[in-house]
């Protein structure tokens, strides 16, 4: 089983951290992972994306055509990636910022309004943890324990506050989605 | 033994601690500037010592004499920033020092841009500086075996008293993969040649030069053996479902693992194709490629380049098979389907 996936958003809505966090979490479940940043000159306010694979087997190429899942923070993000996502593939909207519809009808899109969950529990920061709770309660692609786990690793010496709304983040991103 | 999430460059810089180097001398470029900083951050720690230089040009200098007194050395850098050092590198070749470079290749020519590539090939494999020399070439293509290759960077460079270079791409050096390192401890003796005073016994001369042409001569007679000795002991690849293959793809470091998953996609197909990776690129491996393609119809070597490693492709197979070449050039990366819809063409135009 192999989970290739892209995620997408504005410089500052902590995409590449969204990747990272699924990649520890896979990686302690004993999965092979590959996280790739896009990197390279760009404007404040431009798009920054990470590519993710989470797979049973050894990855080979880290680089993906056509991703099964896709995650959208923001609407350049969706005009660029909406057409390479795999036919029958995710596409996971945060509908607070991406105010229009996807195109296509061959995707499965879940829609998920990320900041304004994030801003009811008092942070607008967490909108990628609301995300990230929703996207891996419907792909499966790591338990949601291990997901925290990995969450609460990454910010390893912060506030007890803060980890505490990360992990209210969370489950209030899969309560969206029905968990 | 436990794993973390790294970035290329950083599993570099640990795996060189780890192999005993104390000393880094720098000058940070992207794609690479993280392993530089993670020098800064980590050799203070273990009382090494971390310098920024002034210039590629100055760095390899420090280089040249930090590896005179037989430590452990390394820099890094970016395609320009090699190119700077070349002069510094043939003297160190010429001189038979150990250090290790790294080269985080990135699209040129010239200023060029910062995505990744492996349009540095011919620098790194047939010399790059001036003269009759060579580095000692390796090329890694995960996390984990860019770590790997650094430690045996540094045991290659003491045993034959050359540079080697470990040769990356941007997106190996900024891609996180799980990756752990060796425990084990590490202990090397240069004392037999290096320069650390010569109290009791006649001085050494540490040199790359020598006025007499014949005198020369006989300095480059003695690279010559070493060379041939890397080649006879040092070849290195990897191949993956090469033994009943009709097709053979032949890609090296990042390139080598995005040809794995036309490998996957292509038998998914029914298609029997195999890959050939080389991982020395200097020795590269002549004999071994020659053997593997020894029953295909198709050989069909992928780069990010203009087709650099496709001359030593081509010196390996000779006109026994047919040799095909796809590649992108100034830093785009191609991507799995694209390689896989080029070889079906391929296969489809049979000559």
């Amino acid at each position: 089983m192999t989970h290739s996936i892209i995620i997408s958003g504005f410089g500052g809505q902590g995409v590449m951290l969204m990747g990272r966090v699924l990649c520890q979490a896979g990686m302690t479940e004993g999965k092979h992972v590959t996280w790739l940043p896009s990197y390279g000159p760009e404007m404040r306010g431009g798009t920054a994306n990470c590519t993710v694979i989470i797979s049973d087997e050894p990855v080979a190429s880290p680089v993906v055509d056509s991703p099964e899942e896709v995650v959208v923070m923001n609407i350049p993000s969706l005009l660029k990636f909406e057409p390479i996502v795999r036919r029958n593939g995710y596409l996971f909207i945060n509908s607070s910022v991406v105010d229009r519809e996807p195109k296509r009808q061959d995707i499965k899109t879940i829609k998920v309004p990320a900041n304004e969950i994030a801003d009811q529990l008092g942070n607008l920061r967490v909108a990628n943890m609301v995300m990230l709770g929703a996207f891996v309660f419907t792909t499966k692609c790591v338990n949601i324990e291990s997901l925290i786990d990995a969450m609460k690793y990454k910010l390893k010496g912060k506030d007890s506050s803060i980890i505490e709304l990360n992990v209210e983040a969370i489950k209030q991103g899969l309560r969206h989605v029905g968990g | 033994m436990n794993k973390i999430m790294m970035k290329g460059t950083e599993a570099i810089g640990e795996a060189a601690i780890r192999a005993g180097c104390r000393l880094y001398f720098g000058y940070p470029i992207t794609p690479q500037s993280e392993l530089t900083e993670y020098m800064a951050r980590r050799l203070p720690q273990v009382e090494g010592t971390f310098l920024q230089a002034e210039s590629e040009v100055a760095a390899v200098n420090m280089i040249y004499g930090a590896s005179s007194v037989g430590k452990r050395v390394m820099t890094s850098t970016s395609s320009p920033g090699f190119s700077l050092m070349q002069e510094g590198v043939s003297y160190i070749a010429c001189a038979q020092l150990p250090s290790v470079f790294v080269n985080v290749v990135r699209g040129g020519p010239g200023l060029g841009d910062i995505q990744p590539s492996q349009g540095d090939y011919f620098q790194a494999t047939k010399g790059g500086g001036h003269g009759d020399y060579k580095l000692l070439v390796l090329s890694p293509s995960t996390v984990q075996e860019a770590a790997d290759l650094t430690g045996v960077a540094f045991e290659l460079a003491d045993k034959y008293r050359n540079p080697v270079l470990i040769f990356a791409d941007g997106l190996l050096g900024q891609m996180m993969e799980p990756v752990s390192f060796s425990d084990k401890k590490v202990s090397y003796d240069n004392s037999s040649w290096a320069l650390i005073g010569a109290k009791n016994r006649p001085a050494r001369q540490v040199t790359s030069f020598n006025i007499d042409p014949y005198g020369l001569e006989k300095m480059n007679l003695e690279l010559q053996k070493k060379y041939k000795l890397m080649e006879e002991n040092e070849i290195r690849y990897e191949t993956t479902l090469t033994e009943d293959a009709d097709i053979l793809i032949v890609a090296h470091g990042t390139m080598g693992r995005i040809a794995k998953s036309v490998v996957e996609m292509a038998r998914k197909d029914g298609l029997k194709v195999g890959l050939f990776r080389p991982i020395t690129l200097y020795p590269f491996p002549y004999e071994a490629l020659r053997k593997s393609a020894a029953d295909v119809s198709l050989v069909l070597t992928v780069e990010m380049s203009s087709g650099q490693m496709l001359e030593d492709v081509r010196l390996a197979i000779a006109e026994r098979t047919r040799v095909e070449f796809y590649g992108r050039m100034a830093g785009v990366v191609p991507m799995p389907l694209e390689i896989y819809e080029v070889l079906k063409q391929k296969i489809g135009r049979r000559s």
